[in-house]
Formats: C-alpha cells, structure tokens, sequence
C-alpha cells in the first residue's frame, strides 16, 4: 500500500482551522486567568489555620489532581444538565477547565508561598504593614516571580488538554479537525495540521509570557534569572 | 434504555479499569524504553543526536495526546496497516510517555553532582562505564518520585484512549451510560474509581520525595 497525501484538499478549509484556533485560544485564555484566580484563592485557604477551609481546599486540589480531565468535563457537563441548567458547550468547557487549571495552580501557588522567608514576614510585620498589604507585596507577589515558569509551563499544557473538550462538541480546533476529516476523508492529513497548528499556538504562548514576565518582572531581569 | 446498575454492569466497569492499568503499564514500560534512549540522546556528546531529540520532545509536547491518538489510529492505517485500537493507544502513549520521561531524566541524569562525573573520568572509565556504574546508580534514585508522579499521569491520560474505541475504564463507563442513562452517577463512580487508583501512588510519590529531600539535604555541603 502506497501513501498518498493530499494537503491542498484539507488546507483549502483554513477558515474553519482558524476559527477552531481562535477559540482554542480562548478557551485557554479565559480557563487561565479565572484558574489562576480559583488556584490562588485555593493555595491561600489551603496555607489558612482554619482546618475546614484548608481541609475542603485539600480535597478539592487531591480530587482534581487524581482524576482525567475527561472525565471532569463530562461530569460539569452532565452535572450541570441534570440540575436543570443549559449552559453552551463553551461555557461548560471554560468551567470544567478552570476547575482543572485551579487545582494544579493551587499546587504550584502553595510551593511558591512556603518559599518565602519567614524573616521577610516578620520584618514587614516590624515595619507595621497591614495584613493585607503583607499578602500582596511579601507573599504574593514574590510568590508568583518565583513560580512564574511552572505557571507558564501549566498554562501552556492546559491549552493543549482543551483539546479534549471537543468531546463535549465545543467548536475548538480538535473539534473541527474531527468534522473536516469525517467530511474530507483525509483524516491523516488533517491531524499532520491541527498538530503543527498546537506546536505552534504552543510556542506563541510560551513567546507570549517570556515577554509578559519580562515586563511584569524587571528585578527577575536584571538579575539575569532565566524566566 | 432503562435498567438500574446491576452487578453485571459493575463487572464490565471492573475488566475496563484493568485494561486501564494495562495500557498504562504498556505506556510506562514502552514509553519508558524510548524515554530513556530519548534522555541519553539528548545529552550525547554529537550535536546532531542532541538536536534531533530536542526536537522530538518539543514537537511531542507542543501536541495534545489527543491528536497524537488520531494521528496514530489514522495515520497507521494510511500507510495501510490494520491497527487494533490498544496498538494505536499503545503506541501513541509510548511516543508521548518517551517525551516526558525523557526529559524528566535527562534532569536527574544532570542533577548527579559534577564531581562524580569528573572522578569517574579521573579512574579512566569509559563512558559507557562511567555511565552504568556511577551516574545511572545515582540518577535513578534522584528519578523515583517524579517517575512515580508521572505514572499518575499516564494512568490519566489512558483515559483518552477511549476515543479511538478502545476499551478501558473511561470507554465502559460511556458503555454502560448508553444503556442506563444514569450519567451523572457513572461518571463518579468512574472518577472515583481513577481517584483509587491515583491517589495511592500520588501519596507514595510525596513520601518518596520528602525521604530523599531529608538524604539529600545530608549529602549536600561537599
């Protein structure tokens, strides 16, 4: 049996791997900042000495963190639904994925936080700062230039699992890669694309926040610390 | 349709989560294999062996394993073989397992401290020599616990292999939900079925972690 490849036939419909990109992106861009948020929130109640909230922010990150995405997605989805609430496709998946994206930043978040000298708290305690201004400017934010890499790294693979949301019928770019190869019979073809298309919205990404944590993080430049 | 989860349900969800284990133990020994040539490749003295697999890992983790699933269903059978769908899984997993724990042993390979690669080449070893028996020994210690994570990992991602048709834990409990309708409650007891399976080797892998963080802290001023 000979090969043939035919990528013309495939390329032809660019519109629609496009538009599958576009919403890829989006997927991940919304699951990355509402995740990033849930993960912060869920690492800070973890370090908390209220057991209860550190112990529900406990089983929320083990749970997520030990089961497939796939199945995560399908219980949002049905969960959801057999509540009695009809969410789009869309909708569905940015929940389902933020959930996810949460449980693995909230890891990440709680490593940078036990990275902070415990001098440094108590000498911004010395210097009467208020609890919260300690939370942003001791912890938080040099937290999160510590973690920044793993972050970044986190983020990235999060926008290559949103593949998987295709299997709830969310428009993005599996998705689409699955209807144009049922529809042009050029199945292998049309996956050779969809994965250059994710190595290099993937590389995008990365270039993306290389640049972002040299204008977030100026002292971490100087330094020379490879971000 | 109709029907209430029976015993007979729960066995066929039962044979699913050993096919689970058993393509990820596939996974974890093929990709392991190919994982390993990957990380001596990429620290290997030609410039040309070292490029090639960089390039493979990126390519490799730049790719969602889904499209790597297709790719490999599909692909295989362009070229005209007649692939079963635990032989597309099996070898997907194993090209996208090679990746990362290819890289994740290239850093233990390179975290072995620099003086022992230097002592070994003092005793005149060859590099073969100086690789099997001062710096593997070392680095396979340092590779346990993020292997064992990894392995949670992999035990995940078969779960994928469920939409090429093979027929795992994931791909029975959509069985058993076309029947039943109930999905809600498959899906947990899917989730937790992962869960018991994770979670165990989640603990172990931090166990192990925190017992060579302590030997290692001992080792450390030289």
């Amino acid at each position: 049996m000979s090969l043939q490849l035919d990528f013309p036939a495939v390329l032809e419909r660019w519109p629609s791997f496009l538009a599958g990109a576009v919403l890829t992106l989006e997927l991940a861009a919304f699951a990355t900042v509402l995740g990033a948020l849930l993960g912060t929130l869920a690492a800070v109640g973890r370090g908390t000495h209220n057991s209860l909230i550190a112990g529900a922010c406990k089983i929320y990150v083990e749970t997520i963190r030990n089961t497939p995405l796939l199945v995560q997605i399908f219980l949002v989805y049905f969960g959801l639904a057999s509540l009695g609430l009809k969410f789009s496709a869309f909708t569905v998946a940015v929940t389902a994925l933020t959930i996810n994206v949460g449980a693995y930043t909230a890891e990440i978040m709680r490593a940078g936080f036990e990275a902070i000298p415990r001098g440094q708290i108590e000498a911004a305690e010395g210097l009467a700062l208020s609890r919260l201004q300690i939370y942003w400017h001791i912890i938080l934010l040099p937290a999160v230039e510590k973690v920044y890499p793993a972050l970044t790294s986190q983020f990235v693979l999060l926008m290559l699992a949103s593949s998987v949301c295709s299997q709830i019928s969310a428009e993005e770019l599996t998705a689409v890669a699955n209807y144009i190869q049922s529809d042009t019979y050029r199945a292998f073809e049309t996956y050779i694309i969809v994965a250059v298309l994710y190595v290099i919205l993937s590389l995008v990404m990365r270039a993306g926040f290389w640049g972002l944590g040299l204008v977030l993080f100026p002292r971490r430049r100087r330094l020379g610390t490879p971000l | 349709m109709g029907g209430h989860l029976n015993i007979n349900h729960l066995m066929f969800l039962g044979q699913g989560a050993l096919w689970t284990i058993g393509l990820s133990v596939i996974a974890l020994i093929g990709g392991g294999i190919v994982g390993f040539v990957i990380a001596l490749a990429r620290i290997s003295p030609l410039k040309s062996v070292r490029l090639a697999s960089a390039v493979y890992v990126q390519l490799i983790q730049g790719t969602p394993l889904l499209v790597i699933l297709f790719l490999g269903y599909f692909g295989l059978a362009a070229i005209g073989l007649k692939v079963s769908p635990l032989t597309a899984a099996s070898a997907s997993l194993t090209l996208y397992v090679a990746a990362y724990l290819g890289e994740i042993w290239r850093g233990c390979i390179q975290s072995v401290p620099k003086p022992q690669w230097e002592a070994a080449e003092g005793l005149a070893l060859t590099r073969t020599q100086r690789m099997i028996k001062v710096i593997l020994p070392q680095a396979i210690r340092i590779a346990t616990p993020p292997t064992v994570g990894f392995m949670v990992q992999i035990i995940k991602n078969t779960s994928l292999a469920s939409v090429v048709g093979f027929v795992e834990l994931m791909r029975s409990g959509q069985i058993v939900n076309n029947s039943l309708f109930e999905p809600f409650a498959i899906y947990a007891i899917i989730a937790v079925t992962y869960f018991a399976m994770c979670y165990p080797l989640s603990l172990f892998s931090q166990r192990l972690e925190r017992r060579m963080g302590r030997g290692r802290s001992n080792l450390a001023p030289a």
